[in-house]
């Protein structure tokens, strides 16, 4: 906006804030970030695959084929349910570091660095970790054996019902440290009057913590539930290196079909799903960008 | 009179207990259950990576927590970097991380620039525009398409291009929240001493923004430097960044259960970044949690 009381100098020169600053930056992100969204909405449509040299289109076939396999539904079904357990857990997991480490004690500072390493590793790398951790004869059986003193050999990456709930709580432990920084950053803006006031009040430290510390550290929730919803909806390597979608595909996140289906050729069923997932995020995004938006806005 | 306390005694020695009882929980209680959760959840896994990449290949058959009978944890590191590609994974995953990390935080700064300092409906619907991809999934299958129609693809800096592309909208939302807390006086001042947009902008801006570029530069960096899910669908193949290596010594390696050449890649791989992370640690943590939290 130009304002009316501008000198003659800089009526000359211009606006001081001209758009071709951020021409670069929304050049790029139209061409290699939007223009591959809309190529979603078309490719879809279409029978492109490896095995022909013509795309032509197909209609909602592939649309119609997905749901007949029931590939549709499940893939979108299991990924729904990681991320809603993601959000679950990673916020718990995180919120309860928080609060532990809470208090600025040279011990606190040292185990914040250690729970943050997770997120530094690949999660390549953490799944591998994990999926050797969770062998039949791995190392959490062998610590629950010393544990219960008879053998336990649970495979724990064997059940096609429970699976899915492991590979949530291992995507919880890689970035649970990511959460408890954001918490411990909300939890450090409390007013230690407003506590002190509870305190004298005799308000029981559950009470404090449900009713006056949670509500008081609300951007910080928001911020970590909508990150962790929707980060996880986007999510792979964990579940490739842990699972592979197994067992009987009972893991099979959106990302991990997209990659077999286009390992295989199946270029446009690959896009389908990826239209699929990218409707399904911003079925779920619209009320989070809201909520960050206003966080934005009341910034300012 | 000595044997007997006083009331008052008495009730002096209960407070001094249940002072004692409360001093419990922060003193003993809190950092004994924290030290134990931490051995626990990030001891255990790091105990296994590392007593696995001391094995042989026998005794790593079926990796648990004991300790190898003899520790060759230098001949399996030895033997990644011989067998795999560990070195040009290396060359290559830099080769993708700076320039795309140089090319985000520049352009995406000033883009945030304009789009924090101007007001209106259009900006704000560049605004939405430019922080769509915090929320929204690249569309990776069309993507490759994209690159393919380009000549990019299965190249580096198609890769690079991707990057830049998919973390454009972190650094936009980053800096611009950043941007308005700057005023806006400091750069009339350099503007009525008649420096131009491109002055103001690499004199008084830019160095304003260090803290938040730092923790940008870190975040960018830690998704770049462990994506393997869009380095497998633009270079994977053509081209190695440390985790396509690892991936592809893995996926080799789980049906002979290499896990002591697995976790021995792991150890190299994730060593030089904890290193790295525990020398900067103060200034990272500080950085993440303003950026995150304001």
């Amino acid at each position: 906006m130009h304002s009316p009381g501008r000198s003659p100098r800089e009526a000359r020169a211009g606006s001081p804030h001209p758009w071709v600053f951020a021409a670069p930056a929304f050049a790029v992100l139209a061409v290699f970030f939007l223009t591959p969204t809309v190529y979603n909405f078309v490719y879809a449509f279409t029978d492109w695959s490896s095995f022909k040299s013509a795309i032509s289109p197909v209609g909602l076939n592939n649309f119609t084929d997905l749901a007949a396999s029931g590939a549709l539904r499940k893939a979108l079904t299991i990924t729904l349910v990681y991320a809603a357990g993601v959000a679950v857990f990673q916020n718990l997991f995180g919120l309860g570091l928080a609060l532990l480490l809470e208090r600025d004690t040279r011990i606190n500072r040292l185990l914040r660095v250690v729970f943050f390493i997770p997120v530094i590793i690949s999660s390549l790398a953490a799944g591998y970790i994990f999926q050797a951790l969770l062998r039949p004869d791995g190392g959490l059986n062998q610590l629950l054996s010393a544990l219960a003193g008879t053998p336990v050999r649970t495979a724990w990456l064997g059940s096609t019902t429970w699976t899915i709930l492991v590979v949530i709580l291992i995507h919880s432990w890689k970035w649970m440290g990511m959460s408890m920084l954001v918490y411990l950053a909300g939890l450090k803006t409390i007013d230690s009057q407003v506590l002190e006031a509870a305190r004298i009040d005799g308000v029981s430290p559950w009470q404090m913590l449900l009713r006056i510390r949670i509500p008081l550290i609300a951007p910080a929730v928001t911020f970590n539930v909508a990150t962790a919803l929707l980060g996880s909806m986007n999510s792979f390597d964990i579940v490739q290196a842990t699972t592979g979608g197994g067992p009987g595909s009972s893991t099979e996140l959106l990302n991990l079909f997209i990659f077999r289906t286009f390992g295989q050729g199946l270029y446009a069923q690959a896009t389908t799903m990826s239209l699929v997932l990218f409707l399904a995020v911003v079925f779920l995004a619209f009320p989070v960008i809201g909520m960050l938006r206003r966080r934005e806005r009341t910034m300012t | 009179m000595k044997d007997r306390a006083s009331p008052a005694a008495v009730h002096d020695r209960d407070r001094r207990r249940t002072i004692t009882a409360a001093r419990l929980l922060p003193t003993v209680v809190q950092p004994v259950v924290s030290v134990l959760l931490a051995l626990l959840l990030v001891g255990v896994p790091l105990w296994t990576v590392l007593v696995t990449a001391g094995k042989s290949q026998a005794e790593a058959f079926s990796p648990d927590l004991s300790l190898p009978s003899r520790w060759r944890l230098g001949e399996n590191l030895a033997e990644v970097v011989e067998r795999s590609e560990i070195g040009p994974a290396f060359i290559g995953s830099i080769v993708m991380l700076v320039p795309s990390v140089l090319a985000v935080l520049v352009l995406g700064s000033m883009a945030a620039w304009i789009l924090a300092r101007r007001s209106g409906r259009l900006t704000a619907v560049l605004y939405a525009v430019g922080i769509s991809g915090i929320i929204l999934p690249p569309a990776v299958v069309t993507l490759v398409l994209l690159l393919r129609q380009l000549g990019l693809a299965g190249s580096a800096v198609g890769m690079i291009c991707t990057y830049t592309g998919m973390y454009m909208s972190t650094v936009i939302f980053f800096v611009t929240g950043f941007v308005r807390t700057v005023p806006e006086s400091l750069e009339e001042a350099a503007r009525v001493d008649g420096a131009g947009p491109v002055r103001v902008f690499t004199m008084i801006i830019l160095p304003l923004l260090r803290p938040v570029l730092a923790t940008a530069t870190i975040l960018i960096s830690l998704y770049v430097w462990n994506d393997v899910f869009y380095a497998l669908f633009v270079v994977g193949g053509r081209m190695d960044t440390l985790p396509l290596n690892l991936f592809a010594v893995a996926s080799a390696g789980i049906h002979l259960n290499n896990w002591h050449l697995i976790f021995s890649y792991v150890l190299l791989m994730s060593l030089p970044l904890i290193v790295l992370f525990a020398v900067f640690q103060r200034s990272i943590i500080s950085g993440i949690t303003s950026g995150a939290v304001k």
